[in-house]
């Protein structure tokens, strides 16, 4: 076939000029690597984004007792008192999809540590919680089940309240006061940082929410249950289970409303997850830039490439070769160079990331989709860019191209 | 594929012709490769027009070996282009192997100059880097060749001019006259009607010269016709026939009487520097 002989005179040619082919090749190498790179950069930031949500926990779910109604006047959320210790326990037992389960109440106020006082929230919480909320107690420990049914005066310090109440000094087995009730340090927590809304999460204390309840308080229900699903896959099918238990232990009908609300965070992973997705994109079009560049490259080699080959191309006409012959040849070279520019910019990028990754300690992906994308969008460079320089060689007059000097 | 190439413009009567021809079904009953009528050809030059050729008629027949001559602007080069496919008359009436070659489109030419006619340039046009063998082969490119046949007469071609040594050389590693052989292969490689010489020994030396001559002169022995263009009336001296271009028209057609022989002429030459050839 003579599309074969076409195809094998623009290997010949390319071999010719080896350096050239290279350096033309070169655009589209790093072009086609740039994507891949930043492709696999940019879902690696998109996989740390949703593991640091997932460490928030985002598989946390919060019920708050419902709104209170008199005569038709709503209160407000958690200002009934619907929700029971009991109730805490009966999700822990009875449904599936629940982890961890933690009562909760909480206290304002002034805390006095020697001669240095700051005011913090005081959380009464269960002994579950630290796992619920994925935290970690960095000195000492955290209280027990006995501490709760005896509801003892330890707590446990976040971060910022003992940075400041305890600058110089380790807290732990100190005595502090908490609205001149005396509690116990006995445990420090890790830095865990703002939240999503800019709260100083560390700045907290916790302590068992029997003691809260009788001595800070003095409020004797239950404020909300935080409980923690399996997983962030389970959350739905938690929700739907403590729904059917809670109504069941409360006794609503049918065609009553629930006095309680479930609260879930998946709306903020969701939002965070598409602003990474938004960086993806981003990291993507910046480095296309660059394979556009690099078919412009190709672009200006060709049409070097034809001017300086006028006189091969007159020779190839005079003997015979057809217009659309030369035109065949120069975008065969063109899309041979784009290709494999595309393959060996596939190899570098895949290094590139694997590179990255190890040194950085960023975590890359490489997908299928981002290197059928930076393959198939060499292509279409090489023959978009590749056909201008071989129109012009294919309409070139022979005797003209003959005679080129 | 050469049937392709041209019935797709069918309803054009010379394409009939080319598939007539090329598919081996030649009525030329007369013996005449060559038959121009009252040729002209005129080019615009911004506003002005130049007449390049003003009425030129010639025929040639097959196995003839003609030298074209004139000064230069006298419509040689102009009338060469014609006469090799590359460029249309203004006017007037080419038949090459019967076919009306006038009205052909351009991919039609292209295949008449694959099939018909073999260049020689005075500058040799060889592709550089590549090797002679794949010089030889470019026509065979682009006409339905296997791999194979296209090998074969490669090396066939290049034994015809006596270079089946150096197959594998690649121009600049080949002496003037050596390169001028390998564009001689080229252009025999695909059995051409003609073979058109456009100042073969423009750039070679005096002893050379005869010996590209020597070359002409026993493939025209063997039958292939042969036009040539020169200035020299030395390198004139070997063709049979001897037409004179001035002012492009044919100012004199005569049997060249005195043919030299290449040959017996090289004997003669002493061969100072042969060996710098390598």
């Amino acid at each position: 076939m003579k599309i074969l002989n076409i195809i094998l005179a623009a290997f010949r040619a390319l071999r010719r000029n080896k350096m050239r082919s290279f350096l033309t090749m070169l655009g589209i190498i790093i072009g086609v690597a740039a994507v891949i790179t930043m492709l696999a950069i940019g879902q690696g930031a998109e996989y740390s984004v949703k593991q640091q949500i997932a460490s928030l926990g985002t598989n946390v779910l919060i019920i708050f007792p419902g709104s209170q109604q008199q005569s038709g006047i709503r209160v407000g959320a958690g200002s009934m008192t619907t929700l029971t210790e009991d109730d805490a326990q009966a999700i822990s037992t009875d449904c599936p999809a629940v982890a961890y389960v933690s009562p909760g109440t909480f206290a304002g106020g002034q805390v006095i540590a020697g001669n240095l006082n700051w005011a913090t929230q005081i959380q009464g919480v269960g002994v579950d919680y630290i796992q619920i909320r994925d935290w970690i107690v960095q000195y000492g420990s955290f209280f027990s089940d006995q501490d709760i049914k005896g509801a003892t005066k330890v707590c446990v310090l976040g971060k910022t309240v003992a940075d400041n109440l305890f600058p110089d000094s380790d807290p732990v087995g100190q005595n502090i006061r908490i609205r001149n009730v005396p509690f116990k340090v006995i445990g420090v927590l890790t830095r865990k940082g703002q939240n999503a809304m800019g709260q100083d999460q560390d700045d907290v204390i916790l302590a068992p929410y029997t003691t809260v309840q009788n001595r800070l308080s003095h409020f004797p229900y239950i404020r909300q249950i935080l409980v923690s699903a399996t997983s962030s896959k389970s959350i739905e099918t938690a929700q739907k289970q403590i729904t059917e238990l809670l109504r069941m232990r409360h006794k609503i009908a049918r065609f009553e409303g629930d006095d309680f609300t479930i609260r879930n965070q998946s709306d903020l992973a969701n939002a965070a997850t598409a602003t990474s997705q938004i960086l993806t994109i981003l990291l993507a079009s910046i480095a296309s830039v660059s394979l556009l560049v690099g078919g412009i490259g190709i672009m200006n080699i060709m049409l070097v490439s034809v001017t300086e080959r006028t006189r091969e191309i007159g020779i190839r006409m005079s003997v015979g070769a057809r217009g659309r012959d030369i035109l065949t040849q120069f975008l065969i070279e063109a899309l041979v160079l784009s290709l494999l520019g595309g393959i060996i910019g596939i190899l570098f990028g895949v290094a590139g990331s694997k590179l990255i990754s190890s040194f950085a300690e960023w975590p890359t992906f490489i997908t299928a989709f981002s290197i059928l994308l930076s393959f198939g969008f060499s292509i279409l460079v090489g023959l978009f860019f590749g056909f201008y320089p071989a129109r012009k060689a294919a309409l070139l007059n022979p005797i003209d191209a003959l005679r080129y000097e | 594929m050469e049937t392709n190439n041209s019935s797709h413009l069918s309803g054009d009567v010379s394409s009939s012709k080319v598939n007539s021809v090329l598919s081996g079904e030649t009525k030329n009953v007369n013996g005449k490769l060559i038959e121009i009528e009252k040729l002209f050809r005129t080019y615009l030059l911004g506003e002005v027009e130049v007449h390049a050729l003003r009425g030129v008629s010639i025929e040639v027949s097959k196995g003839e070996f003609v030298a074209i001559m004139g000064a230069s602007g006298s419509g040689k080069s102009t009338f060469m282009n014609i006469l090799g496919c590359l460029d249309k008359p203004t006017k007037g009436n080419y038949k090459l192997d019967n076919i009306d070659v006038g009205n052909l489109s351009r991919d039609e030419l292209a295949l008449i100059r694959n099939k018909k006619i073999g260049f020689v340039f005075q500058g040799f046009n060889l592709l550089s880097r590549t090797t002679a063998m794949e010089n030889v082969e470019l026509p065979l490119f682009y006409s339905t060749v296997s791999n194979k046949e296209r090998k074969e007469k490669s090396i066939e071609a290049l034994k015809k001019v006596g270079l089946e040594e150096r197959i594998y050389h690649y121009p600049n590693q080949l002496s003037g006259g050596q390169q001028q052989r390998v564009a001689i292969a080229r252009a025999l490689v695909n059995d051409p009607s003609i073979v058109l010489a456009d100042e073969p020994t423009g750039n070679l030396d005096s002893r050379t010269s005869v010996e590209v001559m020597e070359i002409f002169q026993k493939l025209n022995e063997q039958g292939i016709t042969i036009i040539l263009v020169t200035h020299e009336p030395d390198i004139a001296a070997f063709a049979k026939r001897h037409v004179v271009f001035k002012d492009g028209r044919i100012k004199s057609d005569k049997i060249n009487s005195n043919t030299k022989n290449a040959s017996e002429v090289i004997k003669t030459i002493p061969s100072i520097d042969e060996e710098d050839e390598e």
